[in-house]
């Protein structure tokens, strides 16, 4: 009974001996990966900052204002005006489908002109 | 453990006695020891189950709780303790109301040297003096060889530049990075935004701290670390404003002026829409001008008008006397009063402009729709002083403006010191009391606004306080009907834009002399808009600084010519950008529209 009891413990003993130590390293690896990740999301957050301005920068209004008057014969985009906001109750109803006449059918026999 | 015998001689005796078998005896006390044993040894395993079965039952509910916590928490960035994250966005962007960025930060880098680690100081300042234009060869070859160990080469490199110096190649060279604040829209808003400058500088990152306008208004917001990630919204519209500009300066242009200032303003909330002077500057690189001993103020492009400017805004004070004569219930808007110009008032004659005669009596919405001088004395002087003072103060008109600029505390409105009967007079056509374009916003927002004080605002989340009353809506109302005679049939006709419906009143106010009286030929002309009538919403305010209108046969002053037409060009622009829809006269009804009805 007793060897047992010794054996077990000791077992146990280098069970938890092995346990610790993989865990160890696992927390430093775990550090260093979060360091990583720190790094690699500071390095992409200044990357959307720098983005960020860039897009503002090359949306700023003066700059759009240029292009749309170079670009004014291919797209000729004007500033809102108050006539362009209207309701829904100001658009037409579709026109009615008018019955075709234009090309009319005899229906009554007709003589053959003489040939 | 005391063992019961399994056969006790008692027993075993009287059992002898009594000629029964003693076996039975011992079978008997057999039976009882094992089933003694049996119970032992099951209440044993019962309890280990129990314990297996409660180690079991901790482990997977630790494990399900574990699973539990990670499906329902949201995803974070672990808490940086670590160092090596040592330059992060420290300033909190700038965002207009919808969210476009007006003000950023972005990584460069500061160029510095140690001159002791140099190899090549004569290589080094030649290369350097090729590079950039401010830099002298002989001048940095004498820094780099008088013995000091450390200096500053320049605050700012864009990345080519330092790729560059970085291929000059000295070991002496050193790059520290920096925060550098970003307005991606150049001059817009240039005067809101103010500027930002380094502070407290070292080789490993540097403050950055501002210098003027809301960035210094609200430095410490912005610099507070434990707001850095969420930006600061105002309540500037970005195409409003940007439309502004762009219609302010052509104004500017077309009638001569010299400077100019805009403000468009939510009458409800006070919220500035939109803020503008002229001529700006551009706070990526703010300048700082030198100017001439005589020079105004204004002559300098880092002055605000809106804010800083304080002018007698002449004639568009005459609504505050009419507004309050009709809340005090003293007059009515048909009521007529005295308009016999010129009047004599002690040693002093109020005369109209180019020597009008409105009289002999005028109703109250005419002396404002014809802007009649002396109408306005005799109503300003019904009102009284005391009363004039205390309705004025409530407007807002005789303190600094509450905006959130670090400009706008330390402008005060200049106030007569005594309050003698001419005072009440000169003060009610606007005359004798300077204030600025953002006070007279505010008290014209308030009149609009039903008589709910008003206070101008810039930032998108401010706490609001509950708006004091300061006149009845009836008068206030009233009076903003008087506003939309002033556009139909007054001196504001060129104001009138097709769908909504402006009111307002114009003021021209003839120039200060720095010496004591006033110029003949120097005007400020001011329009006061509110629009749409019927229901008001914005308030817009043009401040023109000395134009004169030039294609009439003689040059024309008045805000009617200058500050009028542009007003109605920024209303006819941004009014569709600001969501308003133009009200359209319905048509006269046709055959169609006639049955239908």
């Amino acid at each position: 009974m007793r060897p047992t009891l010794y054996i077990a413990a000791f077992l146990s003993v280098m069970a938890l001996a092995f346990w610790a130590y993989r865990e160890n390293y696992a927390t430093q690896q775990a550090l260093r990966d979060r360091a990583g990740l720190e790094q690699q999301i500071a390095a992409l957050n200044e990357a959307l900052a720098i983005q960020r301005a860039e897009w503002a920068y090359l949306n700023r209004p003066d700059r759009l204002r240029e292009l749309v008057t170079l670009n004014f014969d291919r797209l000729g985009l004007l500033p809102l005006e108050p006539h362009q906001l209207g309701s829904a109750g100001e658009v037409a109803f579709p026109a009615a489908a008018v019955l075709d006449v234009t090309r009319p059918v005899d229906v009554i026999g007709a003589q053959d002109p003489q040939p | 453990m005391i063992r019961t015998p399994l056969r006790p001689l008692v027993r075993i005796l009287q059992a002898r006695a009594k000629g029964e078998n003693p076996d039975g005896i011992e079978r008997e006390n057999l039976r009882l020891r094992n089933e003694a044993l049996r119970d032992r040894a099951r209440t044993r395993a019962q309890m280990r189950l129990l314990m297996l079965a409660a180690a079991f039952f901790a482990a997977f509910s630790l494990i399900g709780a574990r699973m539990g916590t990670l499906a329902a928490s949201v995803p974070v960035e672990p808490r940086g303790s670590v160092a090596g994250v040592d330059v992060r966005a420290s300033r909190a962007d700038i965002l207009d109301r919808n969210g476009r960025l007006l003000a950023t930060n972005m990584l460069t880098h500061a160029l510095y040297a140690h001159p002791r680690d140099m190899v090549d100081p004569e290589g080094t300042a030649t290369a350097l003096a090729a590079l950039f234009p401010e830099m002298n060869a002989d001048d940095l070859l004498r820094r780099f060889t008088d013995g000091r160990s450390f200096l500053w080469l320049r605050r700012v490199l864009s990345p080519e530049q330092m790729q560059v110096v970085h291929d000059i190649g000295d070991p002496g060279l050193l790059f520290g990075p920096r925060e550098m604040r970003l307005y991606p829209n150049g001059r817009l808003a240039a005067h809101v935004m103010g500027g930002a400058a380094f502070a407290d500088e070292s080789v490993r990152s540097a403050q950055v701290i501002g210098t003027a306008g809301i960035e210094l208004a609200m430095d410490t917001r912005l610099r507070d670390p434990g707001q850095a990630g969420q930006p600061l919204n105002l309540t500037l519209d970005l195409t409003v404003q940007a439309t502004l500009e762009e219609i302010l300066g052509t104004g500017l242009t077309m009638m001569n002026a010299k400077g100019a200032a805009g403000i468009l303003m939510d009458v409800r909330t006070g919220e500035i829409i939109a803020m503008a002077s002229l001529p700006d500057f551009d706070p990526n690189d703010r300048p700082n001008p030198v100017l001439p001993k005589d020079a105004e103020p204004g002559d300098s492009p880092l002055f605000n008008r809106a804010v800083q400017g304080l002018y007698e805004l002449g004639s568009t004070f005459k609504i505050f006397a009419a507004a309050q004569s009709m809340d005090l219930g003293l007059l009515t808007p048909d009521t007529l009063v005295d308009a016999d110009a010129p009047m004599q008032w002690g040693k002093h004659k109020i005369k109209e402009f180019e020597g009008h005669n409105y009289g002999p009596r005028l109703s109250v919405s005419d002396v404002i729709t014809k802007s009649s001088n002396v109408g306005t004395a005799h109503i300003a002087l019904m009102i009284g002083g005391v009363r004039q003072q205390a309705f004025l103060r409530a407007l807002g008109l005789m303190s600094p403006s509450p905006v959130e600029l670090a400009e706008a505390p330390k402008v005060k409105p200049l106030v007569p010191a005594r309050w003698p009967d001419i005072v009440t007079i000169t003060v009610g056509y606007g005359h004798g009391m300077s204030s600025s374009p953002l006070n007279l916003a505010a008290a014209y927002a308030t009149i609009a606004n039903g008589g709910l004080k008003v206070t101008p605002t810039l930032l998108r989340d401010a706490a609001r306080a509950p708006q004091d009353r300061v006149m009845g809506e009836a008068a206030a109302d009233a009076s903003v009907a008087m506003l939309r005679r002033v556009v139909t049939e007054g001196t504001a006709s060129l104001g009138e834009v097709p769908g909504y419906l402006v009111a307002g009143k114009t003021g021209t106010a003839d120039k200060p002399r720095r010496g004591g009286g006033y110029y003949d030929d120097k005007v400020i002309n001011t329009f006061a808009a509110v629009f749409p009538a019927d229901d008001p919403a914005f308030v817009l305010i043009v401040t023109l600084d000395e134009p004169v209108e030039t294609t009439g046969p003689k040059p024309r002053r008045t805000a009617g010519w200058t500050a009028v037409p542009v007003a109605a060009e920024i209303i006819r622009r941004t009014a569709p950008l600001l969501g308003l829809r133009p009200q359209v006269e319905p048509l006269a009804p046709d055959a169609v529209t006639a049955v239908r009805q």
